[in-house]
């Protein structure tokens, strides 16, 4: 069972970068782990610390600036791209955040996003830009009931899509194996209609 | 009503609809591997609950394994212990794994055609981006998360929203020294590693029809890349050819009524798309990336973008690219001296690829100062590989050729290209640090890739063929 969501104010991380790949968000020696923990560690491993030490951190790189902070974090076009490692949310997940905002998102990565209790957020390009314009003690209210974000301080707001059944699991925080359980009959079914 | 063929397929798996929701989608086949299925495992063992259906679901070890000395422990810790949890978990659900050590190990996307497991008409899944490989043979076959791979060991089904519908022909005859790889680094050249995200789509056009079923499995892989849900070419005699006789594919009359339906299964003439896109085959050089997506390619023989010739989607992160890459905008990419060359990855690693590189290099050497790794897709490609003599080919170049697995592709198990380093690969992501960190990536096709072994620079192989 997923945490449920409703709404969400707070301030936010800005990744202005395109085309942010899986392989960015965790590189692939890091998908080891057999359980779905402590991958938020290793989250933009590679741009977040020089020669891939720790103690090196990039001073350049949002996540390692004190002034960024937030559950929600802010990224350009086509963000999740690439591989389908579901390690990808779980990083981002387990790193604190509880929404990812683009005005793009890679499928696969949407839908493993969606099943972790992270919310992505597709607003126009326009909207987009506008959040990055804002300060770094801004904040941003994500309302799931409304499917509303909103700009607090300047109250632009904008609607995004969820199917709603998607929409419905994140309120209450139930998961798709739940409800593929519950109509096991119906699959039993149509397999007899395939011999 | 005519129907596309990706709508044949899918209507035919649509278990029921939720209102306003995904559709449930029954899957057919299956195919897990050590690195995306532990946590489902954990999850199902949580729930108390067994594989549905595990003669519908096929294992393999790719990701971690080392490519030489297969035979010994797996060194790093932390993969052999996923490739561990692998064994126990398919002998404690009854589920075919097809391990280190067996006749048919290989890389999942190699090996489910090979075997003829994966069928026209299928839906086929895998925790695995290019999954999409297999819609080569007419199939709806799509990468998923660990989540979903838990979805379908439970229940054999996926809830998934049904994609919009590309069409992308590419019609007349290839040119000289362009093949598959080209073709489909040419596409996400025009259309961008992000103009397919949302469709699933279908491959056609007369140059599409004329390419094996290796070189179609080439294209479809790597619809992905330009983030298409799927990639699907219609079976045809090619097809059918290929399946026959493998070791799953349907026999005798079972064959014959698989068959009949087999033929059903392509877009009706007047088919709706929602996109289309026309390429012409003679427009096709061999290409090579220069960027960090895999859309930022272009012909060997073109310069290097700038920001003013670059198209909008890259334009923003060109100067990022080129930094990572130690490029610069404007200028040449033959000629480029590279370090590394990788022949391998389930895009390129099948035996029609390394005959290709085998029938190029025969009796040329590698340059002194590169190193080749040609690494196959199976055990069963090695085996074939050595049947015709193809790895004394190899050896006499000063090619090194390993064992089957996913190797230099993703940077997970031992073979990483060192940062800083050049390779031209015939892998699928340029993605910075994707074969090691601060590795860089040129991805070409297996016959550019061979150029660039013996002369050691980026080359134009056209030159080089009779």
């Amino acid at each position: 069972m997923a945490k449920q969501f409703t709404t969400i104010s707070s301030r936010f991380v800005p990744l202005n970068i395109e085309n942010v790949d899986t392989d960015q968000i965790i590189p692939a020696r890091f998908l080891k782990g057999t359980t779905r923990d402590g991958f938020g560690k290793n989250l933009f491993r590679d741009w977040r610390y020089e020669n891939d030490d720790e103690t090196k951190p990039k001073a350049d790189f949002v996540l390692n600036q004190p002034q960024y902070a937030g559950e929600i974090l802010v990224a350009a076009k086509n963000f999740g791209c690439g591989s389908s490692r579901e390690h990808a949310a779980w990083a981002i997940a387990d790193s604190g955040f509880r929404v990812v905002v683009s005005s793009f998102f890679a499928d696969i990565f949407k839908n493993n996003a969606l099943n972790n209790g992270l919310l992505p957020v597709t607003v126009s390009e326009n909207f987009l830009q506008k959040i990055f314009a804002q300060g770094n003690t801004a904040t941003v209210t994500v309302n799931l009931v409304e499917q509303k974000i909103t700009i607090d301080a300047t109250g632009e707001s904008e609607t995004f899509d969820i199917n709603d059944y998607k929409k419905t699991c994140m309120l209450n925080g139930y998961d798709d194996i739940d409800y593929l359980l519950s109509i096991k009959e119906d699959i039993v079914n149509y397999e007899n209609t395939l011999v | 009503m005519a129907k596309t063929l990706f709508e044949k397929i899918w209507d035919k798996h649509v278990i029921k609809t939720i209102d306003g929701g995904p559709s449930v989608l029954y899957i057919d086949t299956h195919f897990i591997h050590e690195v995306t299925t532990p946590q489902a495992f954990n999850g199902m063992n949580k729930r108390g609950i067994k594989v549905f259906r595990p003669k519908q679901t096929v294992a393999t070890a790719d990701h971690n394994v080392p490519t030489i000395n297969q035979h010994l422990p797996i060194k790093e810790e932390l993969g052999r212990k996923q490739v561990e949890a692998l064994i126990k978990n398919c002998a404690e659900h009854g589920v075919e794994l097809y391990g280190l050590g067996r006749p048919y190990q290989g890389i999942v996307h190699v090996i489910g055609p090979e075997l003829g497991i994966t069928q026209p008409g299928m839906t086929i899944v895998c925790g695995d981006s290019h999954t999409s490989t297999h819609g080569a043979f007419g199939a709806i076959a799509f990468g998923i998360g660990t989540s979903e791979v838990e979805m379908v060991l439970s229940t054999q089904c996926v809830l998934q929203s049904k994609p919009k519908l590309m069409r992308i022909n590419v019609e007349g005859i290839l040119n000289k020294g362009v093949v598959s790889k080209d073709i489909v680094l040419y596409i996400l050249s025009k259309i961008s590693a992000s103009g397919a995200t949302g469709y699933a789509v279908e491959f056609a056009g007369s140059a599409i029809r004329s390419l094996s079923m290796e070189a179609r499995m080439t294209i479809c892989n790597m619809s992905i890349e330009m983030g298409g849900r799927c990639g699907l070419i219609a079976a045809d005699e090619t097809t059918f050819n290929y399946i026959k006789g493998r070791e799953f594919a349907p026999k005798g009359e079972a064959w014959d009524t698989a068959l009949a339906y087999w033929k059903t299964l392509h877009s009706d003439n007047d088919a709706a798309f929602d996109k289309e896109y026309n390429f012409d085959a003679a427009d096709i050089q061999p290409m090579i990336t220069y960027g960090t997506n895999p859309g930022m390619g272009i012909g060997v023989t073109e310069n290097i973008p700038t920001v003013e010739t670059i198209n909008e989607t890259d334009k923003s992160g060109l100067g990022k690219s080129l930094a990572y890459m130690g490029l610069k905008q404007g200028v040449a990419i033959k000629g480029q001296k590279i370090d590394y060359v990788f022949i391998g990855s389930c895009t390129n690693s099948r035996i029609e690829d390394l005959r290709m590189v085998a029938g190029f290099v025969k009796g040329k050497q590698k340059a002194s100062d590169v190193e080749v790794w040609i690494v196959p897709g199976s055990k069963q490609v090695e085996k074939q590989a050595i049947e015709e003599g193809i790895d004394k080919i190899f050896e006499a170049a000063g090619f090194m050729l390993r064992q089957p697995g996913c190797s230099a592709c993703l940077g997970m198990n031992e073979d990483k290209i060192p940062a800083g380093k050049y390779c031209i690969s015939t892998s699928n992501r340029n993605f910075e640090g994707r074969q090691g960190a601060g590795a860089r990536t040129l991805l070409a096709s297996p016959l550019t890739a061979a150029a660039a072994a013996i002369t050691g620079v980026v080359t134009d192989v056209r030159e080089m063929l009779n």
